[in-house]
Formats: structure tokens, sequence, C-alpha cells
């Protein structure tokens, strides 16, 4: 390790961290020993064995006199981050392909006996490993990188930096051990248990203070656009994590808990976090990596700074109301449902605003989305936010989501932002980082990006198409009633009708799993320093020609 | 203050509280003094060279 130097004494990162996690060991170590829910002992035995690492590696660090070097940035934490992402992404991408697979053929991985395997269960291992394991990891790496790069900062918080990796994926151990076995407070993208929902509370709090401390000791005056979407990220997500699951446990060694809200508050609290969920977390995040990551690789400066600020507080300040598009029809008064729908409409601009900005940085450059094929990946991603931040809108209106809601038609929206726009411009920002943190002059193979680049495309119209056709099908289905006025289909009609769009869709799963598995040994290549023989390679030098920013 | 109260001022002082905030935003971003920080702001990711008394890059 050549990030280390030499110490003298403990430093106060060490001396907190321990004390905390010691405290964490003494609460584990009593949640072990009286806890008389078989399910939460399970939980508690891994938290307990992960705190006792944490301590050892804390003293094992501590005695080996090493202390970061100060005088480079944080790149040991950036590595591990991608590890992660590319980790979590294939774990994520293949629980998809299995529960698309289930949806299709009911009877794989089915046991009425033993219910761990079963649709219900994976479901959410699914949709919490592709945003919170693959997603959440691509965004704390990339905020990570941007922050120091962008203040000209090393990360702050010493090993407490390493403390919400490493707990955070601590998070994502219990939550998916839980789905499985049964745990779950049943709220949509916000599935584990009290205890899990505290510990992620801890670990965000300390992400939020890592990173608002490396801004702090920035040497760049201003702070940088992407800096400030990836703290919106952070800040809003902390709200809506802890105000949606307010709930009074059942006993404090219990995993049961009780939400402190019922009715259409609870419905509304839910979307309002849900929806925030995908406007912070899949959009705000993700836009930080788009103002550094797409100027980054165009090597041209952002199109218009005046432009990406508008859009910073537009996007922030109209998306936090448009949850209630979530319930249309329901108990929720009419003015709150046209609220949400309106503001819906209205994130139209800054999203369309944020695209422009993002497509036009590459002014001058258009040439790399024929020859950089992670360029044209960034591209590509950006192409898919606007698509689905138009699609999104239009399915807000009360009219067209009366044909809309609960259809695979939301099934596709949400798959060609997850897959067109977020795994896509993570993908370009992983391709981008590894060469660099490595220290490697280039990519393994730029062909393989290309194969990885097409499979996944073709993956991805597949799924989306399918379920367009699958969802308003079905929609139009649900609501046909024959000249007597009764129903024209009985349900499951319904669902024979969309069985094979459910095989398209599972085979557009399963080329997006072959294109990550392309990159995921194509990173590897490259961090073990190999070159591929024979390949044509773009020449990635700066043009001489400086572009100014339009305004 | 019943519900009914509560809705009518956020249907109407909201309003006016988002318009006002567009307002602000569009002005900072539009202020000619400003428009020097942000061609600088732009190139920031161009810029990220190595740290002050750092050693690599």
């Amino acid at each position: 390790m050549n990030d280390s130097t030499a110490r003298k004494g403990i430093g106060l990162d060490v001396l907190t961290l321990g004390v905390f996690l010691s405290v964490l060991v003494l609460i584990s170590l009593f949640l072990t020993a009286k806890t008389q829910d078989p399910l939460m002992r399970v939980h508690a035995v891994i938290l307990l064995g992960a705190f006792l690492l944490g301590v050892t590696a804390l003293f094992m660090r501590a005695a080996s006199g090493l202390d970061f070097d100060q005088t480079r940035y944080e790149e040991g934490i950036i590595k591990a981050g991608v590890v992660a992402t590319v980790f979590w992404g294939l774990v994520g991408f293949l629980v998809g392909v299995i529960i698309a697979s289930q949806l299709a053929f009911p009877n794989i991985m089915y046991n009425p006996d033993f219910g761990w395997f079963n649709f219900g269960r994976l479901r959410p291992v699914h949709t919490s490993a592709v945003i919170f394991a693959f997603g959440g990891n691509a965004l704390m790496v990339t905020s990570f990188y941007v922050v120091q790069r962008t203040c000209h900062a090393r990360l702050a918080g010493g090993v407490w930096a390493w403390f919400v990796f490493w707990g955070y994926q601590l998070f994502i151990v219990l939550a998916a051990t839980g789905y499985v076995s049964g745990i779950t407070q049943s709220k949509e993208y916000a599935e584990p248990e009290w205890y899990i929902d505290i510990w992620l509370t801890i670990i965000w709090v300390s992400y939020l203070l890592v990173f608002l401390a490396t801004l702090w000791k920035r040497k760049i005056k201003h702070i940088y656009v992407a800096n400030w979407f990836y703290l919106a990220f952070i800040v809003t997500v902390a709200m809506l994590h802890i105000i949606n699951n307010l709930s009074i446990p059942i006993g404090l060694t219990e995993h049961k808990s009780y939400s402190l809200f019922s009715g259409v508050q609870d419905a509304m609290t839910q979307w309002w976090y849900g929806h925030n969920a995908v406007g912070f977390f899949l959009t705000a995040g993700f836009l930080g990596m788009m103002y550094y990551f797409v100027p980054k690789r165009a090597e041209r400066p952002v199109y218009s700074y005046r432009l990406s600020i508008v859009h910073f507080w537009s996007l922030i300040f109209i998306y936090i109301w448009a949850g209630p598009h979530h319930l249309h029809y329901t108990a929720l008064p009419m003015w709150a449902q046209t609220l949400g729908m309106t503001f819906s409409i209205a994130l139209w601009m800054p999203s369309w605003g944020g695209m422009i900005n993002g497509l036009m940085t590459l002014s001058g450059a258009w040439d790399k989305l024929r020859t950089d094929p992670v360029m044209r990946m960034l591209v590509v991603s950006v192409a898919f936010y606007g698509m689905s931040t138009f699609e999104g809108p239009v399915m807000s209106i009360r009219a067209v989501n009366s044909l809309s809601h609960y259809t695979d038609w939301t099934i596709g929206h949400v798959h060609s932002g997850a897959l067109g726009w977020v795994a896509y411009v993570s993908f370009g920002a992983i391709y981008c980082l590894v060469p660099w943190v490595w220290k490697r002059k280039r990519l393994y193979s730029n062909d393989l990006v290309e194969w990885h680049f097409w499979i996944s495309t073709i993956g991805i119209v597949f799924y989306i198409t399918s379920m367009w056709v699958s969802g308003i099908m079905q929609g139009l289905m649900w609501r046909a009633y024959n000249s007597f006025g009764f129903l024209e289909y009985s349900f499951v009609e319904t669902v024979e009708a969309m069985h094979p769009y459910y095989i398209i869709r599972m085979t557009g799963g399963i080329l997006f799993l072959i294109g990550a598995l392309i990159m995921a040994y194509n990173l590897w290549r490259t961090a073990r320093g190999d070159v591929r023989k024979g390949e044509n390679v773009p020449d990635m030098a700066p043009l001489p020609i400086a572009i100014p920013a339009v305004g | 203050m019943d519900y009914d109260d509560v809705a009518k001022f956020a249907q109407t002082w909201g309003l006016v509280y988002f318009a006002v905030l567009f307002a602000l935003v569009l002005l900072y971003a539009l202020w000619p003094g400003n428009q020097k920080n942000f061609d600088e702001a732009a190139n920031i990711p161009l810029n990220d060279g190595p740290l002050e008394n750092g050693e690599d890059q």
C-alpha cells in the first residue's frame, strides 16, 4: 500500500470509531443473548460478527502504526467501491433474471414448503440489490471520487469513510438475508425492518458528515455542480428514509415493527418516499455523476453552467412534490392528486434541461460517439434519461394513469430509467474509474465494451418494448366490457395473454446480464494491467482546441 | 385551523413561494457578474490536478 505513511500515536478518527464499534459489539452481544426471536437472532449474530471484524481490523491498523497519506487522494476506497458496485450489480441483475423467469414460468424455484426463493421474497432482493446495492455503491464511490477531485481535497474522516463503506455493505447483507427469511415491513423500496433502518441511518449520517467535511476542506472556492447534486441526494435520502420508517417495534429484541402512520397518511408518506427515492436516489445522485463524467470523458466543459444551476434548483424543488401521482383514484384528496400530477408534468422542464446540458457538453466532440464506446454509453444513458423523464410525466396524468397504473407499463417505465439511465451512466463512470484509479493507460479491451454496449442495449429494447405492449394490453383487457356490461376478461385470461411478453422480457434481462458479465471480465483484466492485443485503439489524447462554455 | 385552511394555504402561498424561489434562482444564474465564475466552474472537472503539496495525481 503506497497510501500510507508512518504515524505518531492514534488518530482521533481511529479512537472515536474504536469506541463506537466497541459499544456496537456490546449491543449486538446483548441482542444475541436476549432475543427469543429466531430471525432476530440470526441477524444479531451477523451484526456481532461484523462489529467484531471491524474492531479487529481497526486494532490491527492501529497496531501497524500506519496512517493515510494526506498528500494523496484517497483511492483505496474508490477501488473497493468499484468492486462492490460490479459485484452487487451482477447479483442484482441475476436475481432480476430469476424473478423474470419465475413470472414467465411460475414453477421455477417455487417451493410451497420453503419460501426463501419464492417470487414474493426474491422480488425485494432484486429491487434492493439493483437500487441500493448496485446504484448505492455506484453513487457512493463516484461521490467520493468526484468530491475529492473537484475540491482538490483528500477525503475527510479517515477510517470513518471506510466505516461508511463497510457499514453500507453490512446493511445490504442484513436487508437481503432478511427478505429471503421473511423479515419485511412491506413498504416498497423500504422493506428492511426497524433495526436495519436505524443502522442505515447511522451509516447515512456518517456518509453525509464525510462528504460535508471534504467540502469544508476544499481548495477550490466554488462548489462544483456535481457536488450539489450529490449533496441533495444524501440529505434528501436521509430525510425520506427517517420519516418513512418511523415505526414502533413490538419489542427491542423482536424484528417486527408497526408504522406510526396508517391509512391514507401511510400511503402518502410511503409514496412521498417512494417517488423521491426515484427523484433523489436514482436521479439527483446520478445527475451528479453525469455532470462530472460526461465533461471529463468528452474533455469539454459543461455546456451551460447557468443551465446546470437552474436545472439543480428547479429539479430538487419540484421533484419532492410529485409523489401523489402514485395515488390517483385513491382516498387521497383530489387536489393532492392533482398537485402531484402537476408537479410531475412541471418536471419535464428541469429534466430535459439537464438532458440537453449533458448531451450538448459533447459539442465539438461528437466524433467520440463513434470511436469511444464508453462515451457512447454515457450519451445513451442521458438519452434514456430524457426518454424516461418524458414517459413519467405522461403516465402521471390521471387519464393516462387510469390505463397504465398497476400494469406492466409501469415496470417497463422503471426499467427504461433503471437499465437505460442509472445502469448505463454507472457503467460509463466505472469504465472511466478503473483505468484512472488502477493507473492503467487504457481499458483491457474496447471491443469488449462494444459487445457490452450492444448486447445490453438490445436487452433493454427487448425489455421495454415487451412491457409497453404487455402493459397497455393488460390495461385495456382489465377495462374491457361486453355488451351486457360485464367484464370481458377474467383476470387469469390477462395473465395468460402476457406470457409471450414475459418470455421476451426475460430474454432482455439475460442479455443485460451477459453484457454486465463481459464488463466485469474486462474490468478485471484492466485492473490486472492487461491490454488486449491487436485492437484499434481510439485516440484518447485531448484535442488542441479549447471550446469555452456557452454561459 | 382545520384541514381546509391548511389546504387553502398550501394552494395559494405555495404558488407564491415557488414563483419567488424560481425568480431568485434565475437571478443568480443569469446575473452578469457571475458569468466569469461560472465559466471557470464549468471547467472544474477538466482541471482536477494533483492535491496541493501532493505527489501523484
